[in-house]
């Protein structure tokens, strides 16, 4: 009766993991999955991180509401608190939204270090794990340093000057030091850059795993941003990887709305997803989130492939208006539910004020449910990456004065998209019309819902400042210009109480 | 050759006043024959032989045994046994008188117990012990009451008391399938209640000290006891007697037809449903016991006791059934070398769980739509789309939640020791104790919903199942060592070891829906373990019984901890002067005993929650959880946040105290006043991102303050042969205060803490340095002339013109700073009335009813309306307003808990059975300010969510109850 020496059941020890390389993709399989699930338990009741709603805290789906609610893409009706200031850009550093993409991206960026570290050449070798599955772990290595990349990039995008710490820092109680954008988009590019020889080139990998294209779609993010990042133009880069993406074989979906719904899997124009499932791989996150929360109303829940809506999300007129028409003609991408809903938004709580989007379904091409009994899980993938970007990307870096593309393949790429929205060519744009102001709204048409607003409107000087503005942009209905600073989130005050080395960005 | 028949008579009268006693029992011992005194004092009795013996007893005299032998007449003076100074204290691992105490000790017996419905051992001795908060958990038939001791000295760790069932501490976690983990043990068999409340009481626990210990010894027979049957049926009535203040229908229509949209008032209906109406009904319960008590051929003491419980909750559906069986033999052997306790108890209890959602949809659900719909989702009125499928967002009908949940559970539990304290014959004083305890519980349970309810409908049905089983298992063994060495003093040491290992499986199960389909897979089994090792010592130092001394030490090594962090030493010192044993003192006869107590501890929390904290360790993805990685569904491996360095949290507590006696016993009682503090505070704290394997973890930071006065008095208002009158107060002042709570900034905001429904992820509360835990953590409304809240106008706390995070302020605690007891009892020949009053003051409840659903943001909804709370019609509030300080109200109050009416009928039927009967009425009234359902709320299961948030609580019922008790 002396032993103190228990073991855990059913959970295994760090060395025990290590030591079996059976284990090694399952490992990868959650760098891969923190980005769609909230945890061990699915779709709720074992999180990864704690202290703030588990659905509302998963990866996508706080990616996503802090990309597209402060923008005149997307409104939310849900009083949960820190949501309606996101709505309005006027959150502070206590805001539980921003908390949970904070700590999210260093979830994963922790998660990648200590694959990273326990998988080194050397810890791989003392562990006897050599020739087919030594290659194998690399290529997992690799894709996990894409992954903390990722992470880091959003980091970058989103909060700049953020803590730094990669597998050299161990697990324990330290500070990390603070980097700043310079810093951290020169990691970025180096850690993306070295990589690149050891990922399966381009389509090649096992789907929803990262290939070549998925880091040099990123890395064109990078550039194509660089002047907000570093104030550096690297245009000429950015062209560089984007030539290389669309090179790769990928093509456009022929109908722009199968891109959204249960099956799109086997869309041809997804470059890195992130998958999701109604049976294997459920949240109250990602694409449940994206497809429930923009139901409500009249809208006919069986269409949608689920039982009933959250009745949350809506867009602002300003984007309604960027289309021809709200029934999907003759622009497809124009489907707005306007049955009695009111286009403007007097009240941003009631789901009535402002068109409801029609994108996300839980549906097949074929009209079929999505695969969970009867729940409100969906099948969906949120693609991350897709082709349709990388062209409005080749098309914006062109014109921007980078070199290596012209613009004719420019005008050519554009028109693929808009023949592909209007079903002929009667949308198609001339070399005259082809300007930057048309990128920036063409992103929108295309792209909107899809996580990229935030990022386009910084880039484009629009964000905060009065050149564009939009409902309840500030805090009034007719909206008006937020603080310059308001273009970084905030760390959230509880890591700067945690972390004495951190300084808070500036203005918050 | 004395068998010969005889009669014996005489008069019985108090040995102090002489007055003459009616009703005293007179048995011949060993037989169930026996009489009771007539109200002049007088008694006469047949008896077989000369060597019978009789047995005169009453209720506060000690009882006195007379051999008949040649006399016809025996007078008998029986002595009042008021002084408490003799009685027998239970401390870990041994007793005590109450005279030889120095630690801060709170008994409870049985004759002190409250009456009436009491499910849960701990509602015996609501409001009875300063110091000792039991706040109830709701009304739900066994969901008890939480106890708190002197506050909680933890954040996120336990705060509970440790509690031990005669030698054997028990697992009090949650027991799935049952409602409260103490609902096992029957009241009925237990005899006392002692409570360690300081440190030198408590340290002997060591790592499961810091919040107290509670001893429950039940009840046993006695050596050469007559046996003794007694039967008590007790049949009781709850009845739900405070609800939520909501519109009426009529209101409702009236504020739609004012405030809503056409096409919302198109929604109204013509019924008349008061839905709080529906889901309470009038609950009966029965509770029946018989014990037998007594000795086998003289040598083997025994006590079977069987019970039956059968109780409804005022919500419909709710039930809880309990059969429960006790034994225990305390024989002793070799001359009384050896004595041995020997104790099992058995209960199987069958719960039927209502689904409490049904007390928020009761609140929300439209009153002017009817209970039942011929055409709606299994014959209910729904909120259902034009296709009739369910609205997913709209309340269900409360009813229908009742009615289609089942939800049903069954607990075996068995938890039994087996001591043996043996006299060494070798060594004079010198004993060895081995004591062997289990704690068995075996559960499952299953929740089905059909698919024809709207919450089924659209899974096709629901079934669940679950099961659950513990075993513990817990070895002492400790030497006693007691000596007398007359004017140097007696010594009485204990040295032991003790081990004890709490093992749990939780197996997994799909829930499936009713053609077959998984819904959810099953999740990965759970077997969490942990073993405690543990060395003790005491040493009592009593001098002239005037100079008292106690030292105790425990080492303790938890699995829970790092190898090098395994063991903690939790000592503790306390001296106790008993002054009116002095000579200036002794021949005082007002001040019959005066006591000073000072003592110092270390006490240790491991319950943490988490089984293996300091292991990096990964843990496997359920089959709902996977990833796709090519074709293939992966199971994903996570690593666990951990903290290799993690250890216990330690409490030091000071106290000083004096207990004071007068005239005898008359007037007596406590006085203490205690400081604990808390430091490496185990709490769930912010890491610096990027550090480790989660954002929070759970860790050793930061440290908590409690300080308290308590003072308790007895004070028997007048005794004499027909009267008795006692009365007894208790009040606790405790203060707790959060002094650090990370490694480096303090002025920190804090951290956000008690969820609170109106959305989601929103929380009310916040733990701040230099504030009490769970703050309430609001905007400060601004009122117009009229005293009505204006909304959305609040008060700009710093002036820079904005509302924001940086104006909220801290407004008050959930915890009462006071709090205070009051009992009296009375007895008049054979009546009796009792009465106990209870209450808090200084705490504040949120009223999250009000905040998440009084506005007409809840007309708002396309498809459906929600009732609101009458409160709407005073703020006239569009949007709920969460986080305005209008919702925190004064929740100070006072309850009757109990009143009760006895009467002892004496020998009924010839002369061998007593009949007492008592009529008992629990929760009596609540005089309080708040405007809630109750404006005492438990901090639940989760230590987060801090209490005092007042959301769709179970209201406590008042309960009626009648009650017979036969002995023979």
């Amino acid at each position: 009766c002396n032993d103190l020496d228990l073991e855990p059941y059913n959970e295994v020890t760090s060395i025990q993991v290590y030591e079996d390389f059976g284990n090694y993709k399952n490992v990868l399989a959650k760098l891969y999955g923190g980005l769609a699930v909230s945890g061990q338990q699915g779709p709720a009741g074992d999180p990864d991180i704690s202290g703030l709603d588990e659905g509302a805290s998963t990866y996508i789906r706080a990616y996503w509401k802090l990309q597209e609610l402060p923008t005149d893409e997307a409104i939310i009706a849900w009083n949960d608190e820190g949501l309606p200031t996101l709505n309005t850009m006027q959150w502070s550093s206590d805001n539980g939204f921003v908390a949970a993409m904070y700590y999210r991206i260093f979830y994963q960026i922790s998660l990648a270090n200590e694959f990273i570290r326990e998988t080194s050449d050397d810890k791989l070798a003392a562990r006897g794990i050599v020739d087919a599955d030594l290659e194998t772990t690399r290529l997992y290595r690799a894709e996990a340093r894409f992954l903390r990349a990722l992470s880091y990039y959003h980091a970058l995008d989103m909060f700049g000057n953020v803590p730094f710490v990669t597998e050299e820092d161990g697990v324990g109680a330290y500070f990390p030091e603070q980097t700043n954008r310079a810093d951290l988009f020169a990691y970025v590019e180096s850690e993306l850059l070295d990589i690149l020889p050891n990922l399966v080139d381009a389509r090649q990998n096992e789907y929803a795993r990262a290939d070549k294209a998925a880091a040099w779609m990123l890395l064109a993010k990078l550039y194509l941003n660089a002047e907000v990042y570093i104030g550096e133009d690297r245009y000429t880069d950015a062209i560089t990887y984007l030539n290389q993406v669309i090179g790769s074989g990928y093509s456009l979906e022929p109908n722009y709305n199968h891109l959204f719904l249960a099956d799109n899997h086997l869309s041809e124009e997804l470059i890195f997803p992130v998958a999701f499932d109604g049976v294997n791989t459920t949240s109250f996150g990602g694409t449940t989130f994206l497809v429930n929360a923009a139901v409500g109303g009249t809208m006919d829940r069986e269409e949608f492939g689920i039982p009933g809506g959250w009745q949350g999300l809506r867009t602002r007129p300003e984007v309604v208006q960027l289309y021809p028409g709200t029934d999907g003609s003759p622009d497809a991408r124009g489907l707005f539910h306007t049955e009695e809903q009111n286009l403007d938004i007097e009240d941003v709580a009631i789901f009535q004020d402002g068109y409801a989007v029609i994108k996300y379904k839980n549906v097949t091409r074929e009209g079929q449910r999505g695969s969970s009994p009867g729940n409100d899980q969906v099948d969906t993938d949120f693609p991350l990456f897709r082709l349709a970007d990388a062209y409005l990307m080749y098309a914006e870096a062109v014109l921007r004065g980078g070199s290596g593309g012209g613009e004719a393949q420019a005008l050519a790429y554009i028109n693929e998209l808009r023949e592909r929205a209007y079903g002929d060519a009667s949308g198609n744009i001339t070399a005259g019309q082809l300007n930057l102001d048309f990128i920036l709204d063409e992103r929108a048409r295309e792209l909107k819902w899809e996580g990229h607003r935030r990022t386009d409107l910084v880039r484009f000087g629009r964000f905060t400042s009065a050149d564009y503005i939009w409902q309840w942009k500030g805090g009034t209905f007719e909206g008006n210009a937020v603080e310059d600073y308001r273009d970084l989130y905030p760390l959230p005050a509880a890591d700067l109480t945690a972390n004495p080395r951190l300084e808070q960005n500036e203005g918050y | 050759g004395n068998a010969q028949a005889q009669t014996v008579g005489g008069t019985v009268r108090d040995a102090e006043t002489g007055e003459t006693l009616p009703f005293v029992n007179v048995l011949i011992k060993g037989t169930a024959k026996g009489t009771t005194t007539g109200m002049d004092g007088n008694y006469s009795i047949d008896i077989q032989s000369s060597e019978d013996i009789l047995v005169f007893s009453f209720i506060g005299y000690d009882a006195k045994e007379i051999q008949v032998g040649n006399k016809s007449t025996i007078d008998v003076e029986l002595q009042g046994n008021t002084k408490q100074l003799d009685e027998v204290v239970v401390v870990g691992y041994g007793t005590q008188k109450k005279s030889d105490l120095t630690g801060s000790v709170g008994s409870v017996v049985r004759d002190d117990f409250n009456a009436g419905q009491v499910t849960n051992p701990e509602e015996l001795i609501t409001g009875k012990v300063a110091g000792v908060q039991i706040t109830p958990n709701g009304g739900s038939p066994g969901s008890g009451g939480k106890i708190r001791i002197r506050g909680g000295s933890s954040l996120n760790a336990s705060n509970d008391p440790l509690i031990v069932i005669d030698g054997v501490p028990i697992d009090n976690s949650t027991v799935s399938g049952a409602a409260n983990p103490l609902s096992f043990l029957n009241p009925n068999d237990i005899a006392t209640f002692d409570i360690l409340k300081d440190a030198s009481a408590t340290a002997i626990y060591g790592s499961r000290a810091s919040n107290g210990v509670v001893l429950i010894t039940t009840r046993k027979g006695k050596a050469g006891q007559q046996t003794r049957v007694n039967a008590s049926s007790l049949v009781s009535l709850s009845r739900v007697n405070n609800t939520v203040d909501l519109l009426s229908a009529d209101q409702f229509r009236t504020v739609v037809e004012e405030q809503a949209s056409p096409s919302q008032q198109a929604l109204v209906g013509d019924a008349n449903t008061d839905w709080q109406d529906v889901i309470y009904q009038d609950a009966i319960s029965y509770d029946n016991n018989v014990s037998v008590t007594g000795a086998l051929k003289e040598v083997l003491p025994f006590r079977v006791s069987v019970g039956y419980l059968n109780q409804d909750g005022i919500l419909r559906t709710d039930n809880l059934e309990r059969t429960s069986a006790s034994l225990n033999l305390n024989p002793s052997f070799f001359d009384d070398r050896l004595h041995v306790n020997f104790n099992v108890k058995g209960v199987l209890t069958k719960s039927r769980f209502a689904n409490q959602d049904a007390i928020g949809a009761a609140a929300a659900f439209d009153p002017t739509k009817p209970v039942y719909d011929t055409d709606g989702l299994g014959g209910f009125c729904e909120w259902t789309n034009d296709n009739g499928t369910p609205q997913t967002l709209a309340p269900r009908n409360p009813l229908g939640l009742l009615m289609q949940k089942n939800d049903q559970g069954e607990v075996k539990r068995s938890i039994g020791n087996l001591q043996l304290n043996y006299d060494l014959p070798f060594v004079d004083g010198l004993k060895a104790n081995l004591n062997l305890g289990y704690d068995i519980t075996s559960s499952e349970g299953d929740i089905v919903i059909p698919s024809s309810s709207a919450a089924g409908f659209n899974e096709g049905g629901s079934i669940d199942h679950y099961e659950q089983s513990k075993e513990n298992f817990l070895v002492d063994f400790y030497f006693n060592y007691a000596r007398d060495f007359k004017s140097a003093g007696s010594i009485n040491a204990t040295a032991g070891y003790s081990f004890q290992d709490f093992l749990t499986i939780n197996p997994t199960f799909e829930r499936v829906n009713e053609e077959g389909e998984v819904l959810e897979p099953a999740g990965i089994e759970t077997r969490p373990q942990y073993r405690l090792i543990s060395y003790f010592g005491r040493v009592n130092y009593n001098l002239n019984d005037k100079y008292l001394f106690t030292a105790t030490v425990r080492a303790d090594g938890s699995s829970r901890f790092n190898p090098d962090n395994r063991w903690g030493i939790f000592p503790s010192l306390a001296a106790a002067w008993r002054v009116s044993e002095e000579n200036f003192l002794k021949a005082n006869e007002t001040l019959s005993d005066l006591k000073l107590r000072l003592g110092y501890g270390v006490t240790g929390q491991q319950d943490i929650g988490s089984y293996f904290p300091y292991l990096p360790r990964y843990v496997q993805s359920d089959d709902a959880s996977r990833y796709i990685l090519g074709d293939s569904y992966y199971t994903t491996l996570r690593p666990e946040g951990y903290d290799s360095d993690i250890k216990w949290e330690e409490t030091t507590t000071y106290n000083i105290g004096i207990d004071y006696e007068f005239w005898n016993g008359k007037l007596y009682g406590t006085l203490d006043y205690y400081f604990k503090k808390t430091d490496d505070l185990l709490a769930e704290i912010p890491v610096p991102a990027g550090t480790n394997l989660t954002n929070r973890l759970f860790t050793n930071v930061g440290s908590i303050e409690n300080k308290g006065v308590e003072f308790g008095i007895n004070y028997n208002v007048v005794k004499n042969a027909n009267l008795n009158w006692d009365i007894g107060a208790n009040y606790t002042y405790n203060e707790s205060t959060i002094t650090s709570l990370s490694n480096v900034e303090e002025d920190a905001e804090g951290i956000l803490v008690g969820g609170i429904s109106g959305g989601t992820g929103n929380t009310i509360q916040v733990h701040t340095v230099g504030f009490q835990p769970n703050a309430f953590y609001v905007y400060e409304q601004v009122y117009d002339n009229e005293g009505n809240p204006i909304e959305d106008l609040y008060v700009d706390q710093n002036g820079d013109g904005l509302i924001n995070a940086e104006d909220l302020i801290r407004n008050g605690y959930p915890n009462a700073k006071h709090f205070f007891g009051f009992n009296s009892s009375t007895r008049y020949k054979g009546w009796s009335l009792a009465f106990s009053l209870r209450g808090n003051i200084g705490n504040k409840a949120y009223n999250n009813v009000h905040s998440a659903n009084a506005a007409y943001q809840s007309l708002r909804f396309p498809d459906y309306l929600n009732n609101m709370p009458v409160d709407v019609l005073r703020t006239n509030f569009q949007n709920y307003n969460l986080r305005s300080d209008y919702y925190l109200e004064d929740a100070s109050f006072i309850r009757m808990q109990n009143l009760s009416l006895g009467y002892d009928f004496g020998k009924i039927f010839g002369s061998s059975v007593g009949l007492k009967a008592n009529a008992t009425v629990q929760n009596v009234f609540v005089i309080t300010d708040y405007n809630g359902v109750s404006p005492e709320i438990s901090p639940g299961v989760d230590n987060n969510t801090g209490g005092g948030i007042d959301n769709n609580f179970y209201p406590v019922p008042r309960i009626y109850s009648f009650g017979l008790n036969f002995s023979f």
